[in-house]
């Protein structure tokens, strides 16, 4: 541990201090020139030997200012007061490196996300930002240079939910010439999208283009594919995770199956399909989700097999050609190799259930987004006639309900960006086929994308009716007797600003996205965060939203945010662009944030020996020290923390350099008067 | 300047989600006061006790840590360990006659930037009731402990 006396030796070092304007976002609030000027002479005594503000300190000019005075005035530490380490502490480090300086003699001090943004009093501002800058030269004094640690990467990627994002990284990786394992915990890949009947705004059928990409995926030499299966444990880092994944057992030998069906068509027993036929369908209890699915291999549904259930039936073993049915057949455990993974684990749709207001569930004609879907399907349970609750009645009006749990402070603030779309595809849908009166009951219409408002246009032509307004209500209680046997749906036409009650046959709910039941679960067994709402959060909004905050684990489609089927087919093929890259540099620097033990310093008294969590560090008996294992550790500092001799340091945060810091930030007290 | 009495804070940020929320707290302009100076670590867990002692006898009056959600380590459960240290850490400032409310853990994840704010915020209220540290003043000039020994727990 750093003692008191020696932490403010004379600096020996040669210190730059450079302080960024970003235009007006930190020189608006931050008298960023004062601060410059106020390092280079309070701080001469550390060692600064130059203290520069410039307009963009990022940009290359500002860049080569660095360079240069490395170059010309033999600097030997450099701190960059700016934006936060997290968005140009690599810029930074670049251009240390380029003027031939060790790029972790480097220190980042964020006044931008840590002051002129969040604070208002410039003075006040301006003293924090002196405060921050004195403790970044106290720290910067105590790096040491470092080199980068390289490691090599597994050549094999998983990417994780067979959905449209999932199809599309799995299929541009495999087509690369690498090798995909495609882990999925439905019995076929496909995700929502096979689900679909129509995809918007060109109504391509969604079998149409879907299956084609599911049979490749399924015939591709490098894919390997892990339906019915999920991942349980990620260990490992970057380049080098090792995944388990549970194989679920099928009770189906993959080997001997051909595919035929007979195992269902003789299955006795009928189930209601939740998840494929969103609730409208049945299914039997040895299935194939739907006929084009891939693999081709049903699964046994073992809670509702007659067989499990009362130890007879077995008719499906009876009549299989093949032998192929297995009662008997476990779970499988896998332990897998990957370099990198893809998350793209989808939506769930949102709970209907929850607006009680719009009675679905209660109301037998009201019905959600995802079963409109099946209903309109050809190879759906009604084999694409749209009707009521019924079976067969057609609706003669239909009233189309946007928002439903999207932009609703009751439920969720964000706009689940498809609903609209769906919305107006649904309309021109019914129109098309029933002639029925459509009303799309809209908040605001959202169509933007290529071709998405020419949509729009059509469907206005063609005749539905818009009435601008938030939904009160859907009731089946008439007032009126035109509304007799009819749903009311009670609206504020705020077009009109008049309250309207039009009874109509049919509601579909345009409903909302929402994360995964588990995403958290998820992101947790992944190392990943999850926003507020629970959808993944990106490395960076705008610049990274492919990338996590855990270096080589990517995310494509909805599990990062509500988007379309060009969007997510986007982000997958992103993604695999991103682990093409990584594999092929055939090995990758990571920072060298790592522990050691001074074992001359070591007791021996095993503290931190437990204390890891990657149990990296280990008991050498006949020495009696503990040593750490660089290729594990991953820079936690929890044993360094702990050790009672001080024994051992953490490269880049070592407790010299944190005391500095400490003690530098509070050279300058807020209550002092202001230099500036 | 006002009359008012501005505590200096020092604050323990991990790498992954407290200093990613201050960051988001930056990024969406949620204002808090300017009296909390960050430190990053990587970890909660790299909170060396002595780093809270450090700061609060080089002048600090009050210190605030910051780590992932339980549960949500990005380095398994290193946060857990931080909780147990905090524990002990505010056991030593009773003993050392300080107010334990000098040292705060709070969760924040990387999303919850309005959260680490409203904690800031918080937390500078609270230190400003406690008042300023005395340090570099002479021990005969501090009012006598209020904390019987016996008090003090072990």
């Amino acid at each position: 541990m750093t003692q008191h006396g020696e932490t403010n030796p004379k600096s020996e070092e040669r210190i730059g201090v450079y302080v960024c304007h970003c235009g007006t976002n930190i020189a608006g609030v931050v008298d960023v020139q004062g601060v410059a000027e106020w390092a280079a002479s309070q701080l001469e005594h550390r060692g600064v030997v130059i203290g520069r503000d410039y307009k963009f300190m990022c940009s290359s000019l500002g860049q080569e200012l660095i360079e240069k005075d490395i170059k010309e005035l033999g600097l030997t530490r450099v701190v960059v007061a700016a934006c936060s380490p997290h968005l140009h502490e690599a810029t930074f480090r670049t251009a240390c490196k380029n003027a031939g300086l060790n790029p972790y003699l480097c220190e980042l001090v964020s006044i931008r996300e840590q002051v002129s943004w969040v604070h208002t009093d410039k003075a006040m501002a301006t003293a924090k930002s002196k405060a921050m800058i004195s403790g970044g030269v106290e720290r910067v004094i105590r790096h040491a240079p470092l080199e980068p640690l390289r490691v090599p990467i597994h050549p094999d990627t998983m990417v994780v939910g067979g959905g449209i994002a999932g199809i599309q990284s799995a299929l541009e990786i495999a087509d690369a010439g690498y090798h995909v394992y495609l882990v999925e915990r439905e019995p076929s890949i496909g995700g929502h999208m096979a689900q679909f009947d129509k995809t918007f705004p060109t109504l391509d059928c969604s079998a149409c283009i879907l299956t084609p990409k599911m049979v490749q995926v399924g015939t591709h030499p490098n894919i390997t594919m892990l339906t019915w299966s999920e991942v349980e444990k990620v260990d490992g880092f970057v380049g080098n995770f090792t995944v388990t994944v549970r194989k679920k057992a099928r009770k189906i030998i993959e080997e001997l199956c051909t595919g035929c069906g007979i195992c269902q068509e003789k299955c006795p027993k009928k189930v209601i399909d939740d998840v494929y036929e969103a609730g409208l369908g049945y299914r039997k209890a040895v299935y194939t989700p739907f006929p084009q699915a891939v693999p081709k291999y049903p699964v046994m549904d073992v809670p509702n097999c007659t067989y499990f259930e009362k130890g007879t039936c077995k008719a499906c073993e009876k009549f299989c050609p093949t032998n192929a049915i297995d009662f008997k057949q476990q779970d499988e455990i896998l332990t897998l190799q990957v370099g990198a993974i893809v998350l793209a684990t989808g939506y769930d749709l949102f709970d209907a259930r929850r607006v009680t207001n719009y009675g679905y569930g209660r109301l037998p004609n009201v019905f959600t987004s995802l079963e409109f879907e099946r209903l309109s399907n050809a190879a759906g349970p009604t084999n694409g006639n749209i009707v009521l609750r019924d079976g067969k009645t057609t609706p003669k009006s239909v009233g189309i309900v946007h928002c439903v749990g999207s932009r609703d402070r009751n439920f969720n603030n964000y706009c689940s960006v498809i609903c609209c779309m769906q919305g107006l595809k649904f309309a021109h849908l019914v129109h098309e086929r029933t002639g029925a009166i459509v009303y799309n009951f809209y908040i605001d219409m959202r169509t933007a994308y290529k071709a998405y408002d020419e949509f729009y246009q059509r469907v206005l032509e063609e005749g539905t009716l818009f009435v601008r307004g938030k939904v009160a209500e859907i009731t089946d209680v008439a007032r009126r007797p035109d509304e007799d046997g009819h749903l009311i749906v009670q609206v504020e036409d705020t077009l009109a600003s008049k309250q309207r009650r039009i009874p109509v046959d049919m509601v579909i709910l345009s409903t909302g996205l929402q994360p995964r039941y588990d995403a958290k679960e998820t992101a947790k067994r992944f190392g990943l965060s999850c926003s507020a709402d629970g959808w993944f959060i990106e490395k960076h909004p705008k610049l990274d939203p492919i990338s996590t905050m855990t270096e080589g684990i990517y995310i494509a489609g909805c599990v990062q945010g509500p988007k379309d089927i060009p969007s997510s087919v986007a982000q997958g093929a992103a993604a695999a662009a991103r682990v093409l890259g990584k594999i092929q540099q055939r090995e990758i620097s990571i920072e060298p944030v790592r522990a050691s033990v001074n074992q001359d310093q070591c007791s021996g008294c095993r503290i931190c020996n437990n204390l890891c969590p990657y149990n990296a560090i280990s008991f050498v008996e006949d020495r009696a020290v503990s040593q750490v294992n660089a290729a594990l550790c991953q820079g936690c500092g929890t044993c360094v923390a702990a050790c009672p001799a001080g024994a051992i340091s953490g490269t880049a945060f070592s407790n010299a350099q944190i005391l500095a810091q400490i003690e530098g930030l509070m050279m300058l007290n807020l209550e002092e008067p202001v230099t500036a | 300047m006002t009359d008012k009495f501005e505590p200096t804070i020092i604050g323990f940020t991990c790498n992954w989600c407290s200093y990613r929320a201050a960051d988001l707290a930056g990024t969406a302009r949620i204002k808090y006061p300017p009296n909390v100076r960050l430190v990053r670590l990587m970890c909660s867990g790299r909170l060396d006790p002595t780093f809270v002692f450090k700061a609060l006898s080089s002048g600090a009056d009050g210190v605030i840590i910051t780590g992932c959600h339980p549960g949500e380590c990005h380095y398994l459960e290193q946060n857990y360990k931080a909780l147990r240290r905090f524990q002990l850490m505010k056991r030593t400032l009773v003993g050392l006659g300080l107010e334990p409310g000098r040292v705060k853990l709070i969760w924040a994840s990387a999303a919850e930037g309005a959260k680490f704010a409203s904690e800031i915020n918080t937390f500078v209220e609270e230190i400003r009731a406690l008042g300023p540290l005395h340090w570099g003043i002479p021990s005969d000039a501090l009012p006598v402990s209020s904390v019987a020994l016996e008090e003090v727990p072990a």
